[in-house]
Parts: C-alpha cells; structure tokens; sequence
C-alpha cells in the first residue's frame, strides 16, 4: 500500500489555565487533544465525531497549523507539518484547505466575491491578467453559482450561498485536503442537502480527501469513508463506516448513535441514555475517559487507559476494555422510510419538467 | 374535544423600509389539552414568529398582528389588556427558548430567578415559593438541586441551564409551553436527555406542548401531530405517523429527501431541495412553494392551493394531491 497523504501521530495539544491577572500562576492545563492517531488516504473522506469541547475543531486546525500542537506528528504527503517554515507552510496551505462551519464569519465584508477567489489565486501565482477573470468564473460554475455573483459582497447572499463561495475559495489553490469543519451544521436541512450533493461531487471530479468534522451522525454516514469517534480528546473507536453504524463497538459510539432523533416514528430501536454531562477537560477521569457515564465500566476502566485497537477483519479499532463482551443493540433502524417510493417518484418526475 | 388554543387566521406582518411583509400569513390551527404539536420549518417560515404572535411577544415596530384571533380558553388574546397578558405569560401559557443562555439573568442565581415567577404569579410566600422552585428542579432532574438554587447561570452545563428553564416554565403549572427550538443548542446526547425529559414532563402534568423545531427528528420522537410551514403559511397538517407515511406535500416530500438517514449508507445522493426560500418581498404568485417544486404547472404559478382535508386530520395545501396520482399519472405519460 502507498504511503496515505496524511499520517498524524500521537497529535496532543494542551492549554494551559492561569489564575490572576498580574502574578499569573499555571493551575493546571486542558487536554483538549491527547494523543490522536490516524491516517487520511488520497481520495479518501475520513470524519471526526464528537460533542462540544471533545477536540474535533482542535484537531482540524492544527493539520493546517492555524494553531501549535504540543505534541506528536503530522507528516503530509511525505512533509513534517510541524517543521516547516514560512515559505513551506504557505505550500502547504496551497495544498491543504479549510471550509469553516459560520461563512459569513469567515468572508471578509469588504471584498467582493471576485476579489476573496482572487486572493489565492495571486497568491500562490496560480493565475493573473485575463486568466484569472477566467479561473473565476469557472470555480463560480463549479461551486453552482453564476459570474454575476463575482462583482457581489458576500451580505449580498444567503447562507447556503456564502458556504458555496467558502468553498469556492478552498478549490481556488487545488488543494489535495479539504479540512471540513462543520460546513453544514449552520443550514437549514434543504441546502444543506445542496452542499452535501456538492461537496460529494467535488471529491468524485477532483479526487480531493476531506477531513469532515461533524457531529451530526446521519451526514457523516452520508459523506465519509471512515469514522473517528471522540471522546474528552481522544479517538474511541475508528472505523469504516458500514462497520461502525452496523456494529458500534465503543459504548460512547453506542449511546451517541442511539441518542440521534431518527425521523421515523415507527422505528423500533435500543434507548442507551447516558446520565450526566461530559467531565471537565480540565480534570478528565483517571483510566478510561468515558468510565464515569459508562454502563458497562468495571474497576479496570478507573484505573488502566484502554488503547486504541484493532477488532475485527476490516480494520476496525476501538479504545475499550471489553469491546469483545458488549453486544451492541439494534440502533440504527435500517429499513426503507415508508415515503421512499414516492420520493424515487419524484426524483425521476425532476428531468420531465426540466 | 374543545381545543385549549385555538390560532385562526392570524397575520402577523413586518416593516422594513418602506415595504410591508406578512411572516405569518393566515395560519390556523389548533391545540387540544395534553396534545403535542410540531410546527416544522426552515428559517424565514414564520414558525417563530406564530409562538410570539400567540404571546404577544413579536416585537413592535417592526412587527405587528394585523389579522386573526388567538383564542385560549375561549378567549382572544389579541384584545386582552397588557396587564391581564402579562398575568397568563409564565403563568397559564409559558415559553422555553433555544438559547438558555440568553434567557437567563445572569447576575441572578438560578433560585432568585425561578421564585420571581412563582412569586407574581401564585398567592405564596417566599419560603413557599422556595420550596416550590426546588421541587422543580427535582422535577427536572437537576443533581443537588439545593445548592445549583444559589448557583448562577455561568455555573451551569448547557444541558442543565436548559433543564432550569423547563423547571422554571412549568413551576407556575402552565396549561400550555410553547417550546422554541429546545434542544437545537444542545449536543446530541443532552438533547436526547431533554426530550426525554419533556416526554416525562408532559405524562406527569398534562401539560399541552407546541414544540417549534427545525429537526424532523426530534418531531417523530416527540409529537402527536404535525404542521409543515413554507413561507408564511401551512402547507401541510397531520397526525405524526401518518406525515411521515404518507407526505402530501412535494415540500414535506422534500424536506424528509433531504435529510441524510442514519440508515442508509449515501450511495445515493440526497434529494435536494433546489433553489431557495423565496424572498418575502418578492413572493411568487399562487402557490409559494412552486418556483422550487419539481411538480409545479401554471395553475400552481398563479392560484394559491387552500389548506384542504385529504384524510382524517390530515390537511395539505397542493394542487397535486394526492401526490401518488400525480406521480403514477407522470410515469405513464
């Protein structure tokens, strides 16, 4: 096998927590990321799942170097990440892009939409003088929107539109890695739908690898090839996603998948409810991370930290003791919506009008 | 059975400039005691706007209700005097919002904040009104609910602020909570802890809920019956089960293709909705919905469909239903 276009090792960033405003003393520190591992093939969608604070943006930013690691590796096609200088960094970031979940955030007000995709085009040389008018209109036309819009600012348009532009501007540099955070969580379900489409047909068209950071369940069983489940900082369970959503291996994996509302009211399947809230990142439980929500946790979960492991033929991991002895319950309901046929109706009816 | 609320008609519209939109466009519907219903929408539907008509909350200017009547208990909120409105808010009609954060005081401890209400709304005294915030916070399951009553809102996960709003809504037994958005700030794991808690809730109190949510998801998990809204208006009205076996509306029909299935693997692509909501000062002729339905015929452009019975409870506003002889009659052709 080649060797995959990113490698992370033992990824780990720490923030440290200061009390007082003149004498500041270091209380402590939060491990927001602890020790991540996994690998991004080429043409390859590999999500990050968790709740609020479990280190999945973290995560995303620090492949880009927008922000520091403490520790480990990030080797990117054949690179060290983390010992670049300026001038490769800029490389790099021609070759890794980000597509942030707020576009309207992260869109400066003042410029038009022609003048953001000229940016890194000029910047990394890809296009000037009539070329660039040219490179425009066709990233426009890629990301479904029209040259008109070049001329417009982004207040001008509505989110779906501001998240195509965002994308638009990701393509501009052909990058080989496309770090998704949360690009749809912000959309109402119709357009996001719109992006999910576009962004599966961008990776079909142009080979591009995405690092999809989500939290909802159901798009990253839409969109992605594998699945990292986190928890406090650390990965629980990675694995291919047919094997993750049919046979959950990680209790934590087991109760998100079962707390998402499925819109079907007939469907039959196990309640895992988890009590409580997650734990202070700052003061994360000692041994395994989840023992303290975790049903199935026995005195060897407070004390000894489960590795990372594969399980399984298909290169299924999980980070738990007793994987082997959790059954897990029918969670993901898998029959067809009872709307289905009419809905493979209406999608044929489509071109009949057109 | 009496309906506890009835809405009919209402109209609610916005300034901007110089121009005059309706958010709310004659919606009718009602709420029957102990009932659950889901008002289902994207942004811009009026969904929000039709829970703040009801309370008279949509702020003026901009907004004001020119049309309709809201009537609970047989009577119209629309002409109550402020005062008596004031007295029925939090007290026989309450609201819980998305963002627990924003709708706490945050200078205030929790306690000082759930005893006000108690305080103007019940014949009690302070002690009493303790005691009563404190068996909320049971009630909703807060862990050491003595010491979280002295504890401000920063002190608190999101997960529990949103549990103190609950307890606070219903500490002055409300006879309907209008719920907005409950659990859309909420991760996954809490916010299936709050639907379950409101589930609970709704057992023990008989409390009629409107649930205002952008998620279908969590509309099959918790409601009786359903009202789809587009733009201003209802297109479609059902029991829960039979929404979701049976759509009648191509927006409804669209809404639930869009939505990436837990089940499903995505080897297919979703069914998108294309084009977007249109624009309130702009709104197409006849039905609104039809620049984007694949359905679509002239008479759809130019005649707004009515909101009509097509089964029992089940109401949609569609020249083309039902939809599977349109459908059967297109593939024929």
């Amino acid at each position: 096998m080649s060797e995959p276009l990113l490698s992370v090792d033992g990824l780990a960033k720490h923030f440290a927590v200061h009390r007082g405003v003149l004498f500041q003393n270091k209380i402590g520190s939060v491990r927001a990321v602890d020790g991540l591992s996994f690998e991004v093939a080429e043409g390859e969608t590999l999500a990050l799942v968790g709740e609020s604070g479990c280190g999945k943006s973290t995560t995303g930013r620090m492949i880009l170097r927008l922000m520091e690691a403490s520790a480990g590796s990030i080797r990117f096609a054949g690179k060290d990440v983390r010992s670049l200088d300026r001038r490769a960094l800029r490389d790099l970031r021609r070759d890794i892009q980000i597509i942030f979940q707020d576009p309207y955030a992260s869109l400066n007000p003042r410029l038009t939409v022609g003048e953001t995709l000229a940016e890194p085009l000029r910047l990394h040389g890809l296009a000037s003088g009539p070329k660039l008018r040219q490179r425009i209109d066709s990233l426009l036309a890629e990301v479904g929107l029209s040259p008109w819009h070049a001329l417009r600012y982004p207040h001008e348009f509505s989110g779906g539109q501001r998240q195509r532009i965002g994308i638009a501007r990701a393509l501009a540099s052909e990058p080989k890695l496309i770090v998704c955070d949360e690009p749809v969580s912000a959309l109402d379900v119709s357009i996001q739908a719109q992006v999910i489409n576009l962004l599966q047909d961008l990776k079909e068209k142009r080979g591009l690898s995405y690092i999809f950071i989500a939290h909802d369940l159901a798009v990253v069983r839409h969109i992605s090839d594998r699945v990292a489940v986190m928890y406090l900082g650390k990965i629980v369970e990675l694995s291919p996603k047919r094997q993750l959503f049919a046979m959950p291996r990680h209790p934590y994996t087991q109760a998100l998948l079962s707390a998402v509302p499925v819109p079907d009211p007939s469907a039959q399947r196990a309640r895992i409810r988890l009590t409580g809230d997650i734990p202070s990142p700052l003061n994360p439980p000692s041994g395994c991370r989840f023992h303290t929500r975790c049903a199935y946790a026995k005195d060897r979960c407070k004390v000894e930290e489960p590795a990372l492991r594969p399980i399984g033929q298909e290169g299924e991991k999980v980070a738990c003791h007793f994987a082997e002895t959790i059954v897990p319950p029918t969670l993901v309901p898998e029959n067809e919506p009872p709307y289905a046929a009419r809905l493979a109706a209406l999608r044929k009816f489509r071109p009949a009008t057109a | 059975m009496t309906p506890l609320l009835e809405v009919d008609s209402l109209r609610t519209e916005f300034r901007s400039g110089g121009n005059t939109f309706a958010a709310v466009d004659g919606v009718s519907f009602t709420l029957a005691p102990g009932e659950t219903l889901g008002i289902v929408g994207e942004s811009g539907c009026g969904k929000s706007v039709t829970s703040l008509s009801i309370m008279r909350l949509v702020p003026n200017p901009p907004g004001h209700i020119t049309g309709g009547a809201v009537r609970f208990q047989g009577r119209n909120l629309l002409n109550l005097p402020e005062a008596e409105m004031r007295t029925l808010r939090g007290g026989a009609i309450s609201m819980i919002f998305q963002e627990p954060m924003t709708s706490l005081n945050p200078v205030q401890t929790i306690g000082a904040q759930i005893i006000e209400g108690i305080l103007l709304h019940r014949a009690v005294g302070p002690a009493e009104a303790r005691a009563r915030a404190l068996e909320m916070l049971q009630l909703v399951r807060i862990p050491s609910p003595e010491t979280r009553l002295d504890e401000y809102p920063h002190q608190l996960s999101g997960g529990m602020r949103q549990r103190v709003m609950i307890a606070m809504a219903l500490a002055c037994d409300p006879k309907v909570l209008i719920a907005d958005e409950p659990t859309t700030a909420l991760d996954v794991t809490i916010q299936a802890q709050i639907l379950d808690l409101l589930r609970d809730l709704r057992e023990r109190t008989g409390t009629a809920i409107m649930l205002i949510t952008h998620d279908l998801g969590v509309v099959a998990e918790l409601a009786h019956r359903v009202i789809v809204m587009y733009s201003g208006r209802i297109v479609e009205e059902a029991p829960v089960d039979l929404l979701f076996a049976d759509p009648q509306h191509p927006y409804t029909l669209g809404l639930l293709g869009s939505i990436p299935r837990l089940g499903s693997d995505g080897d297919e692509r979703l069914t998108a909705i294309e084009g977007t909501v249109p624009n309130p000062f702009a709104l197409p002729a006849g039905c609104r919905f039809s620049p984007r339905c694949p359905l679509a015929d002239s008479r759809c452009r130019s005649e707004a469909p009515p909101l009509q019975e097509i089964g029992k409870g089940h109401r949609t506003a569609c020249w083309k239903a039902p939809l599977d002889q349109t459908l059967a009659g297109a593939a024929a052709a």
